[in-house]
């Protein structure tokens, strides 16, 4: 990185230091930072999405699909996190892989499954075989934002399930004595309200997404986790200029901290949302701000 | 369910655009955590014994090969699903292994297993011992097997530190993994006692491959012929030569 880092024997105190922080190896630790917050952002609204779905689903009066959207929240919640992640990033990747085969090679005869081994044309490879490595990455970091927004989509479903159980019954009956269809009723009265009483449970789950990133380790993606573990670990001169003994604990402590600091903003950015939800709102949150202005 | 066909179809045409061909890039999958067979250097590369290997190897058989980290307990299963097209991460040969996927011939002699334990700890008794291992190795298998208590850790070096920590009375692994270790870390002994267990390190190749491990096989043959690996072997301080 700098000049002077070309000997880094020769270095001390915080020369050493800024030389130590700069290498190639340091810069995918910040990157996967990065990579984390990239994962977040897309992840939450994701399983959001996911979430107001199954919950739709669940509380549909068609009971297939019904049966649909209490199946994916009791499966998906009840199946331990650790399980899913292994298992099903590799099937969800054969699976892609299967229906490109089926579709780009017809005319392949060998089984797909043979012994162990998944095989599939090369034509089918997802990404391809030749690909370059970001394409690889890339395609993992998608499985892996796919993976969340179905696991937490289902916890998710079940806050959104019983929030719109919670908007008053009486507000329902109002609308629908002023005319409206049951769908201006889903959409313009129990919509807007529920969110109120989803908040508190999206919130815990919110919470539970940034801490649950390091899971991201196990569909291949290299998160800060990791390389903490990677850079921390004690290192013998002849295989690194920077060698030093376990510096996990640093490594960690820092990392503490960017949780720490992380799940802060979220609880200040939570609690303004929660106030601005809560104005007008038959409930004693609102009855308050209603008589505290 | 549609959410999942459109996504595929979406991802199918992105990577539909560029040619297709078998195995005109071999990944080659590795750990980069185990010194010094594969471990990540300063600049964040592969780096190490195996490294070299592959790409002399890449070189001889004229494939274009490109390398992948992967972590230990799932590098047969990513393997096999067709992740990577290799395994080249100090894998020993064992009839286990063999089950699942196939090995080109040993690349390296059968390397002593040797335990490390903290200095003033030599004289313990290894039957009664908390005996630390690297999960699904060689070495994790023959502590269940002598009667010691294993616990077994994720990566290599954690390991190393429960050593330190006292977690774990000793270590068992690579001698060539322990001996930079052993060299520079005044706290730590290696004992005399040695284990061989395993039938030398190769390649692991998905079973039905069989044309690329032909090919690594006889690249491997041809730097065994002209001593070219027992350079790298020595370069890189591991034990047994071919």
């Amino acid at each position: 990185m700098f000049a002077y880092c070309a000997d880094p024997e020769q270095l001390s105190g915080l020369s050493w230091l800024s030389c130590y922080l700069t290498t190639g190896k340091h810069m995918s630790i910040y990157w996967s930072v990065g990579t984390v917050l990239l994962l977040l952002a897309i992840t939450a609204p994701a399983a959001l999405l996911f979430g107001f779905g199954g919950a739709v689903a669940a509380r549909s009066r068609l009971l297939p699909l019904s049966w649909l959207g209490r199946g994916y929240i009791a499966v998906v919640r009840g199946v331990p996190d650790i399980a899913f992640f292994l298992f099903f990033v590799i099937a969800l990747d054969q699976f892609f892989e299967w229906l490109r085969h089926r579709v780009k090679c017809p005319d392949w005869s060998e089984p797909i499954r043979q012994g162990n081994d998944f095989i599939v044309c090369a034509e089918a490879k997802l990404p391809l075989g030749n690909a370059a490595q970001w394409v690889h990455e890339t395609y993992g970091f998608f499985l892996a934002v796919l993976t969340f927004a179905i696991v937490f989509g289902a916890f998710a479903a079940n806050v959104l399930f019983g929030a719109m159980r919670a908007v008053p019954r009486a507000q329902i009956e109002t609308a629908e004595a002023y005319g409206m269809t049951e769908r201006q009723c889903f959409w313009r009265i129990l919509v807007p309200q529920m969110w109120v009483f989803a908040l508190p449970g999206l919130s815990n789950l919110w919470m539970v997404l940034i801490k649950a990133t390091p899971l991201l380790f196990l569909l291949g993606v290299e998160d800060i986790v990791y390389w903490a573990r990677e850079l921390g670990g004690a290192k013998t001169a002849r295989f690194t200029d920077y060698p030093h003994p376990d510096w996990r604990m640093w490594y960690f402590l820092a990392l503490l901290v960017f949780y720490l600091v992380f799940t802060r903003v979220s609880e200040i950015v939570l609690d303004r949302i929660m106030a601005r939800l809560t104005r007008g709102q038959a409930t004693l949150g609102g009855e308050a701000q209603r008589k505290a202005a | 369910m549609k959410k999942l066909m459109t996504g595929a179809a979406l991802l199918a045409m992105t990577a539909g655009m560029a040619m297709a061909g078998s195995h005109s890039v071999v990944r080659m999958g590795t750990e980069g955590a185990y010194p010094p067979y594969n471990f990540l250097n300063d600049a964040g590369e592969v780096d190490g014994f195996e490294r070299e290997l592959g790409d002399e190897l890449c070189a001889r058989a004229e494939l274009t090969c490109e390398w992948v980290t992967n972590e230990w307990d799932s590098i047969i299963p990513n393997l096999v699903s067709g992740n990577y097209d290799t395994i080249i991460a100090g894998m020993s040969i064992t009839a286990e292994r063999d089950e699942v996927i196939d090995f080109t011939q040993n690349y390296t002699q059968p390397d002593p297993s040797a335990y490390l334990v903290m200095e003033g700890n030599e004289g313990i008794d290894l039957k009664g011992a908390v005996i630390a291992a690297q999960t699904n190795t060689i070495q994790a298998a023959f502590i269940a097997e002598m009667g010691a208590t294993l616990v077994e850790f994720a990566t290599p070096d954690e390991t190393i530190a429960a050593v330190r920590n006292g977690e774990a009375d000793a270590v068992l692994a690579d001698k060539a993994y322990l001996s930079p270790i052993d060299e520079e870390g005044a706290d730590l002994v290696m004992l005399a006692q040695e284990e061989m267990i395993g039938g030398g390190v190769g390649m692991g190749i998905r079973e039905s491959d069989g044309e690329l491990r032909a090919k690594f096989d006889a690249a491997i043959q041809s730097m065994k012929d002209d001593g070219s690996l027992n350079a790298l072997l020595e370069k890189w301080e591991i034990g047994g030569r071919f």
